[in-house]
């Protein structure tokens, strides 16, 4: 069995900030991650690694730099990794990501089971893993929180919704986003990180994916973005600074004519 | 794509700082990287117009015509996000002179007439009794379907947890755009769709548009747009569903008791890392009980193990928009203020008077909660 894991190196946004005269984001010296969702995806693939003895390939689409992020993925235990990368491929809204990565992975050929995080805390669309799934025509699932059985041909989980608890029986190969929180993801072992210094991480550029042009890249984005800006702000509203009893008094009167 | 005319560029280098995607670097002539997304910031403030941004166009989006709604459903109940996306759906039916219509997937019998008296005045029936749990393959299906027949210019889906996974599915299916997570819709001039969200974590927000693919499908947060009734007389059409069922199956679906959902509540007390401590909670508690209210918190309260993960508002977490939002020791970071800057009314108490918070809140209280808050239950007794 081989599970698929897709992973993305997010920009740390926690500490983005934002420039005070010109409101644009500073991003110099702001250190790359894996996006943390995708950590989640991961610990799911090498638990079940640990319990079935699987292999896992990792697979990361973005700038060559991204390969950093594959090497940790390789160093906690996954076997095998690719980086799809090419100049081509910039540009690309999320159509045009799940077209690409949809190529990447029907590559791989053997898969079972594709693993992906939540959403990215960039892009923060959560889009992707649906449309790698449309491209594969295979069943997507979102928002598990426990992959209960998996055998050769199914798969059982439990997934959370806004308002009510699913378990469905689906047939493999599948996508699954994992839920955040559904584990704690480990850090490399020694013996993991020495075993993936020898491992290799193969490039596969749209040459090699044989991908359309026309469903590549910007070419390949039916969005669009306009314009980007701040937010607007509120204007202010009452401030007052008083002794507790005094703003208790103050606030329950206000309560109470508001809640009429 | 993006030219570049190297006679015409004078290297004033005004593009490299102009780029809010930091995209653009500076060698000889600017270069761009994979970060680009075409906003057209470089092409604007070029002295020279030595940048050009060429646009691929050309398919006919003519004959698309008409704003389709999807109708969420909780056991073939109608949720209320279906109801305030047809109210966005009528105000841009204004606009573009297109009727509006919905789609809704439940079991046979079920009465949908309540969509006609918020605005649509077509309504796609598709009635199955497996439809009364959600099943994603057979919704993506049956809907994509209607789409393909209908041929709607715009489709609009509830960013809740089911039209997440649902949206990109059919968008993929359908090859078109979809722009998630939208907090505003809008017309412009040439009739297209403009789908403002939150990019970055709230820090910007960013416009996107498709010009070029139908339909133009967006998912709208919950609660950013007020419901409104505006009642039609509905042409009600039954369709046919042929999908076969083999490769999902739901074996059990459990519905959650509704006390625990926030985003429909009136009133909300939140509490964040000032609360300080777990115990925090129960004063929230007391003081929710004492005005009918329901405790929410800010992501540092639910990551510190004080409350669950339903309870968090904000841009991972829920967005809520109650006649009064009461921020107990929040500082207001942009992804809460993102979850709950629609409220009527916004009450913040914090001891720190530069906390961010106070900038959006209506009224703002300087003080500690373990102070004012005790004094303010017992008022509030007092005088019920």
């Amino acid at each position: 069995m081989n599970i698929v894991v897709c992973i993305k190196q997010v920009p740390d946004t926690t500490k983005v900030k934002t420039d005070q005269k010109t409101g644009r984001l500073i991003r110099k010296g702001v250190l790359s991650t894996i996006n943390p969702f995708d950590m989640y995806a991961l610990e799911e693939a090498l638990v079940i690694k640990e319990k079935y003895g699987v292999k896992i390939t990792v697979l990361s689409m973005g700038p060559p730099q991204a390969k950093h992020c594959l090497e940790f993925a390789l160093s906690m235990g996954c076997d095998e990794a690719y980086l799809v990368s090419d100049r081509k491929f910039a540009g690309a809204d999320t159509l045009a990501t799940s077209y690409t990565i949809g190529c990447a992975i029907k590559k791989i050929k053997n898969f079972d089971l594709v693993l992906c995080g939540l959403k990215t805390i960039d892009g923060d669309t959560g889009q992707v893993g649906a449309g790698i799934a449309e491209f594969l025509k295979i069943p997507v699932i979102y928002y598990v929180d426990r992959i209960k059985k998996i055998n050769q041909d199914r798969v059982i989980v439990r997934r959370e919704l806004d308002d009510r608890t699913q378990t469905i029986s689906s047939k493999l190969p599948c996508v699954i986003s994992v839920l955040k929180g559904q584990n704690i993801p480990r850090m490399p072992s020694m013996k993991t990180m020495i075993e993936s210094r020898n491992k290799k991480i193969k490039i596969l550029t749209s040459e090699k994916l044989e991908t359309d042009p026309d469903r590549i890249g910007l070419e390949g984005s039916p969005t669009n973005v306009l314009r980007v800006f701040e937010p607007g702000k509120k204007a202010h509203g009452k401030i007052i600074r008083k002794c507790p009893e005094e703003l208790a008094e103050k606030l329950c009167g206000c309560l109470k004519k508001r809640s009429k | 794509m993006i030219q570049i005319n190297k006679t015409k560029c004078n290297k004033c280098r005004r593009c490299e700082k102009a780029c809010p995607f930091d995209a653009v670097s500076f060698s000889d002539y600017p270069e761009f990287n994979e970060s680009c997304v075409l906003c057209g910031a470089c092409e604007k403030i070029c002295p020279t117009k030595a940048i050009s941004i060429k646009r691929t166009s050309g398919k006919d989006t003519s004959e698309s015509s008409g704003i389709l709604v999807f109708a969420e459903t909780k056991q073939d109940m109608i949720l209320d996000i279906s109801f305030e996306l047809l109210t966005k759906a009528n105000e841009l039916s204004e606009k573009l002179d297109e009727k509006v219509m919905a789609v809704v997937l439940v079991s046979e019998n079920t009465d949908v007439s309540i969509l006609a008296e918020y605005g649509a005045s077509k309504i796609y029936v598709f009635a199955d009794t497996d439809f009364k749990k959600y099943n994603s393959e057979a919704y993506a299906k049956v809907i994509s379907d209607l789409v393909k027949e209908i041929n709607p210019s715009i489709f609009l889906i509830g960013a809740t947890h089911i039209g997440r996974e649902l949206a990109p599915r059919i968008s993929s299916r359908l090859k078109t755009g979809l722009t998630a997570d939208c907090t505003c819709l809008d017309i412009n001039e040439n009739g297209l769709l403009m789908q403002t969200r939150p990019a970055f974590g709230g820090n910007i927000m960013a416009t996107i548009y498709t010009p070029n693919s139908r339909p133009q499908m967006a998912t709208v947060r919950q609660k950013v747009i007020k419901k409104k009734k505006n009642p039609k007389n509905p042409e009600i059409i039954f369709k046919q569903s042929n999908y076969e069922n083999k490769d999902i199956k739901i074996i059990k679906e459990t519905i959650f008791s509704k006390t625990t959902d926030i985003t429909d509540a009136e009133v909300i007390v939140a509490g964040g890392r000032g609360m300080g401590k777990k115990q925090g909670f129960d004063l929230l508690e007391k003081l929710a009980d004492t005005l009918g209210a329901r405790v929410g918190a800010s992501r540092a309260a639910v990551e510190s193990g004080w409350v669950d993960y339903p309870m968090q508002v904000g841009l991972s977490g829920k967005t809520v928009r109650p006649k009064i939002y009461i921020a107990c020791g929040i500082s207001g970071a942009v992804q809460h203020i993102s979850g709950m800057e629609n409220s009527d009314y916004i009450i913040a108490i914090n001891i720190d008077e530069n906390a961010p918070i106070f900038k959006i809140a209506d009224l703002g209280i300087v003080g500690d909660v373990y102070e004012v808050l005790p004094r303010l239950i017992s008022k509030l007794k007092s005088k019920v």
